[in-house]
């Protein structure tokens, strides 16, 4: 397909060990809003990336270990649509 | 003697920290550029405090690859004193010159404001002169400078006396009331095994008068100057 665009999903959260005061302060507001059964919040980033030829795998995962998320507070997956 | 204070794209605290070695220690200090990558004829480097890069991503992410970070990585190695400030620390966590890292204030805001650090360790050339010195005053100002660490890392920080500063109260009790941003073990400032290299969140570079509420900031880096030189000792 020409001219199409592979996209790459990177999705970072916190790791369970860290605290996410983010994602509680979100908790708590969903449940003032009426969602009351909602138990945990937490907070992440999306990344996408688009290529127009598939990225090197080795290289992608190189990059996601250190420049998109910090090993020691975060983990990622990586999703190609 | 020259001091370098390292320059990023949205550093911040560069004037204060040269500032204060120039003006607060009266030692020679320079500027130098994120662009440059070699720290010949330096003695010491200060990555200092600001939103380098606009924090974009996390804090320091994107600063650690700048070509600067090379040389500092390098030199500290080789045993060059460097000291990280604020972003700077953040910066120093990122690059692996120290370990664990810099999270949101528990409390989810920016806190600006005078605190009191209980010095922990003389072992570092910025705290050989703090022997007895026990309670020191200067500013935080930031939003992401909750320390966190494994619980192994943690272990592996205090029984290698790597935990320089803890946030305390003003007669140097560490409590939890006096933590103001939800830092593991209280920790304000920690060191790398060697000594060399230390990384912490409050401000040196902004007590180093009395017209800024503090001078003890200049025990610090008077502290390095002289472990640099003892000739200078002043």
């Amino acid at each position: 397909m020409v001219g199409a665009l592979m996209k790459v999903h990177v999705v970072v959260m916190p790791k369970q060990s860290v605290l996410d005061p983010q994602g509680v302060a979100v908790k708590n507001a969903l449940r003032d809003l009426g969602l009351d059964t909602v138990d945990s919040v937490r907070v992440g980033k999306l990344l996408e990336l688009e290529f127009k030829t598939p990225p090197d795998d080795a290289k992608l995962e190189e990059v996601c270990r250190d420049l998109l998320s910090n090993p020691v507070i975060e983990d990622y997956s990586i999703r190609r649509d | 003697m020259k001091i370098a204070v390292v320059q990023f794209p949205g550093s911040n605290c560069d004037q204060d920290s040269l500032r204060a070695m120039t003006d607060g220690i009266h030692v020679e200090a320079q500027y130098i550029w994120h662009k440059e990558t070699s720290l010949s004829g330096f003695d010491a480097v200060v990555v200092p405090g600001g939103f380098s890069y606009g924090d974009y991503l996390r804090c320091g992410a994107i600063a650690r690859f700048s070509p600067i970070m090379r040389a500092v990585v390098r030199s500290a190695h080789d045993g060059l004193p460097v000291i990280g400030i604020c972003n700077g620390f953040q910066i120093l966590c990122e690059a692996g010159l120290l370990p664990g890292a810099l999270i949101r204030n528990k409390s989810l805001r920016f806190v600006c404001k005078p605190v009191w650090l209980r010095v922990e360790t003389a072992e570092t050339p910025f705290t050989a002169n703090l022997k007895g010195q026990n309670v020191l005053r200067m500013p935080i100002a930031h939003g992401e400078g909750s320390y966190f660490a494994d619980e192994g890392t943690l272990d592996a920080l205090e029984s290698k006396e790597q935990v320089v500063f803890r946030y305390a109260d003003e007669s140097g009790n560490v409590t939890a009331e006096s933590n103001p941003n939800g830092s593991l073990h209280n920790i304000a400032g920690i060191c790398n095994e060697e000594g060399n290299v230390m990384g912490m969140m409050p401000h040196p570079d902004r007590a180093w008068d009395e017209k800024l509420g503090s001078e003890d900031g200049k025990l610090l880096f008077g502290s390095l100057v002289e472990s640099l030189d003892p000739v200078l000792s002043r």
